[in-house]
C-alpha cells in the first residue's frame, strides 16, 4: 500500500490531539495525594465514566484492527465475540461480582484472592497478570509503530519512543484518574472518527441491499452457503460450512462462557476502572453502561470488514480493494486501506488520530493495571510491607517508569520474533481461561480454600498448555500453533483449537479446585468471608421499586438487546 | 476540586470540529471526489463542534447545580 499524504490540517489535529492527552494529565497531577488516588482515583469515578473508561480500556489495537480483520474473514459471525462473549459477561461481572469486589475493598483483583483464598493464590495471579499485562503493552506500542511505519513512513524507533514518552507523561503527572479521562476521550474519538469512515463504505457498496448481494456472491465463491458472510449463526451447525471453523457447542461454551467471562470477569485492567467508581452501585453499573456501546460495536468495528472484503472480491478495477499480503488479501490493513481510500486530508487526520488514539488507550490501561498490581500485590506484599502511604505513592510513579521501559523492550523483541503476538494470545487463554474457574468458585462456594485454588489454577494453566502442545489446527506445522507434545487431534481452525483449549482449561480447573477443596481444611470462617462470598453477603438494598430501573433489571434489559441482534442477524 | 471531564472532552471535540469545519468551507471541492463526493470535513466538522458545544453546556449545568 503506498504511504498516505498528510496535508498542515492533518497534524494540526495530532497537534490538538496531543495537547489534549498531556494537559489532562498536567491539569490532575495536584489531585494525586493518596497512593489511593494514584492507582483507583480515589473511588471518586462518576458511573458513566468508569463505564466507558471499562470498556475504551479493552478497546486497544487488537480490537480496531482486529476485528475489522476478523470482520473480513470470518463475517457477520465475528458479532459472537460481542453479543455472545462480551455482553452477558460484561452484565454478569456487574451485577454478581461487583459487590465482591468493591465492597472487599480491595485495591486489586490479586488482592481480593488474597483476601478470599491465601496468599500463594494472590502471587500466583499477581506474577501472571503483571507479565502479561506488560507484554500486552509492549505489543500494543510495537503494533502502533509498525503501521504508523507502513502507512506514513515514519521511522519505527521514533513511534516507539515518543509513544512510550507520551503515555509515560500522563501516567506519571495524573495516574489512574488521567488515564480514565484519557479512555473517555479516545472513546468517543474512535467512535466520532470512524463513523464516517463506515458510512462511506457503507453507501460504495451499495447500502444494505449491495452490501448483501456483494457478501453472498463472497461466501459462495470461498464453498460456503449465501448467508455464511452476511448471517452470524447460519453455517455452525458443522465446523465446516462456516468460514471460523467452528460449531456452535464449541463458539458457545469456548468463546460466549470460558473466554469472554475468563476475560471480563477477572482481568484487572478493566476490573480497576469499576474499582475506582464512587460507590458500589456506581460500581455494578460500570460493565452495564460499557455494554450498551460495546454492542453496538460491530457496527462500527466488524462492518468494516465485512465492506472491506465485499468490495475486494466484487467491486471492478478502480474500486477499494484490500492490498495483499503473499497468497490473500492482507486482513489486517482493512482500516487503514480504508481511511487511504475514502478520506479526506481533514477527516483522514480525524481517522488516524482515532487509531492512534485506540492503540494508546491499550498501552496506559496495560501500564496502569501493572503499576497498581506491581506495587501493592508484589512490592508492598513481598518486599517492603511497612513503608508510608506517601511510599507507595512514589513507587507508583517510578513504577511507571519502569513499565514504560519494559514496554519498550518488548516491543523491541516483538520486533525480531515474529510470533510473539500469538504466543501472547497464547499465554492469555492458558491464563485467564482457569481462572474464571477460580473466581466462579471462590465468590459462590465458600468451601473453596486456598490450597484447591492454588492447585487449581495450576493444573487447570497446565490443561491449557497441554491440550494446546497436543492438538494442531487446519494445515500449520507443528510448533507455535500446537501439536508440540504430540499430535493427538485436529481441528478445522485456529479459532476451534483456542476455544476447546479454553473449555479444558476451565474444566480442569473447576473440577480439581473442588476436589482439592473438599480434601483439604477450610481456612476461613463464615465471618472472615463475610463479603467475599455470595451465600455469606447481605443483598445490596436498592431503593429503586420499578425492576427495569434496579442494576439486576438494567442487565436483564441489556441481555434482552443482545438477544434480539442475535436474532436480527441470524 | 472541580476536574470535570466533560470541560476537556468539549473543548477539544469544539475546536477540532472548528478546525475541519473551517477546512472544508476552503479547501478544493477535488479534495472530495474520493469521499464519493461529500464534504466530509464540513459536515463532520459541524457535527463535532455541536457535540463539543453540548458536552461544555452539560458540564455547566451540573457546574450550576452544583453551586445552588
Amino acid at each position: 500500500m503506498p504511504e498516505l499524504e498528510l496535508g498542515l490540517v492533518d497534524y494540526a489535529i495530532f497537534a490538538v490531539y496531543f495537547t489534549f492527552v498531556l494537559g489532562i494529565g498536567w491539569w490532575l497531577k495536584k489531585a494525586q495525594r493518596t497512593s489511593e488516588d494514584f492507582f483507583l482515583s480515589g473511588r471518586s469515578i462518576p458511573a458513566w465514566v468508569a463505564g466507558l473508561a471499562f470498556l475504551s480500556a479493552n478497546l486497544g489495537a487488537q480490537e480496531v484492527i482486529g476485528m475489522a480483520a476478523s470482520g473480513a474473514k470470518y463475517g457477520m459471525a465475528t458479532s459472537h465475540f460481542y453479543w455472545v462473549g462480551a455482553v452477558p459477561a460484561m452484565v454478569f461481572v456487574g451485577v454478581f461480582m461487583m459487590p465482591f469486589y468493591y465492597g472487599s475493598k480491595a485495591r486489586s483483583v490479586p488482592e481480593y484472592l488474597k483476601l478470599r483464598f491465601d496468599e500463594k493464590t494472590r502471587t500466583l495471579n499477581a506474577l501472571s497478570f503483571a507479565v502479561m499485562t506488560l507484554f500486552s503493552s509492549g505489543i500494543s506500542m510495537y503494533a502502533l509503530a509498525r503501521l504508523l511505519e507502513l502507512i506514513l513512513g515514519w521511522p519505527f524507533d521514533v513511534s516507539i519512543w515518543v509513544s512510550g514518552a507520551i503515555v509515560l507523561a500522563y501516567i506519571y503527572l495524573g495516574g489512574l484518574t488521567s488515564a480514565i479521562y484519557n479512555e473517555v476521550l479516545q472513546f468517543f474519538l474512535i467512535v466520532l472518527g470512524f463513523v464516517p469512515l463506515v458510512y462511506l463504505g457503507f453507501r460504495d457498496a451499495g447500502g444494505y441491499a449491495g452490501l448483501s448481494q456483494r457478501l453472498e456472491h463472497v461466501a459462495t465463491s470461498h464453498g460456503f452457503g449465501a448467508g455464511a458472510w452476511k448471517e452470524s449463526w447460519s453455517g455452525l451447525g458443522h465446523a465446516n460450512a462456516n468460514p471460523m471453523g467452528v460449531e456452535w457447542f464449541g463458539m458457545l461454551m469456548g468463546l460466549g462462557f470460558v473466554l469472554s467471562f475468563g476475560y471480563w470477569c477477572t482481568d484487572f485492567l478493566v476490573i480497576q476502572r469499576a474499582m475506582a467508581a464512587n460507590s458500589v452501585a456506581a460500581a455494578r453499573r460500570t460493565p452495564l453502561i460499557a455494554a450498551v456501546p460495546k454492542m453496538l460495536f460491530p457496527f462500527l468495528v466488524i462492518l468494516p470488514g465485512m465492506i472491506a472484503i465485499a468490495l475486494t472480491e466484487t467491486a471492478g478495477p478502480g474500486g477499494f480493494a484490500l492490498p495483499r499480503n503473499g497468497s490473500g488479501p492482507d486482513y489486517n490493513m482493512v482500516i487503514p486501506a480504508m481511511l487511504a481510500h475514502y478520506l479526506p486530508p481533514g477527516m483522514l487526520g480525524l481517522g488516524l488520530t482515532a487509531l492512534m488514539a485506540s492503540f494508546m488507550s491499550g498501552m496506559a490501561g496495560n501500564v496502569t493495571a501493572f503499576n497498581a498490581v506491581w506495587t501493592y500485590d508484589i512490592y508492598q506484599t513481598h518486599l517492603n510491607p511497612k513503608a508510608s502511604d506517601q511510599h507507595y505513592l512514589w513507587v507508583g510513579r517510578a513504577t511507571t517508569v519502569v513499565g514504560i521501559a519494559l514496554s519498550v523492550a518488548t516491543a523491541y523483541l516483538a520486533s525480531h520474533f515474529n510470533n510473539i503476538m500469538d504466543f501472547l494470545q497464547l499465554v492469555f487463554a492458558f491464563v485467564n481461561a482457569p481462572l474464571f474457574a477460580t473466581f466462579l468458585l471462590g465468590m459462590f462456594w465458600r468451601r473453596a480454600t486456598g490450597h484447591g485454588a492454588f492447585i487449581g489454577l495450576l493444573l487447570g494453566t497446565a490443561a491449557a498448555a497441554a491440550h494446546h502442545g497436543l492438538s494442531l489446527p487446519g494445515d500449520a506445522a507443528a510448533g507455535i500453533k500446537g501439536g508440540w507434545i504430540a499430535i493427538v487431534t485436529h481441528y478445522p481452525s485456529e479459532m476451534a483449537q483456542n476455544f476447546w483449549t479454553a473449555i479444558w482449561a476451565w474444566s480442569t480447573c473447576f473440577l480439581v479446585t473442588i476436589v482439592v477443596s473438599l480434601l483439604t481444611r477450610r481456612d476461613k470462617s463464615d465471618a472472615e468471608l463475610k463479603g467475599l462470598v455470595y451465600s455469606l453477603t447481605p443483598k445490596v438494598e436498592e431503593p429503586q421499586r420499578v425492576w427495569w430501573r434496579t442494576t439486576p433489571g438494567i442487565g436483564v434489559l441489556i441481555l434482552g438487546m443482545a438477544l434480539a441482534l442475535n436474532i436480527i442477524f441470524w | 476540586m472541580n476536574f470535570d471531564i466533560r470541560l476537556p472532552i468539549g473543548l477539544m471535540f469544539g475546536l477540532l470540529g472548528l478546525l475541519l469545519f473551517a477546512f472544508g468551507l476552503f479547501s478544493d471541492p477535488e479534495l472530495y471526489r474520493r469521499s464519493l463526493g461529500i464534504n466530509v470535513n464540513l459536515i463532520w466538522g459541524a457535527v463535532l463542534l455541536v457535540f463539543g458545544a453540548s458536552m461544555l453546556w452539560f458540564s455547566h449545568r451540573s457546574q450550576r447545580r452544583r453551586s445552588t
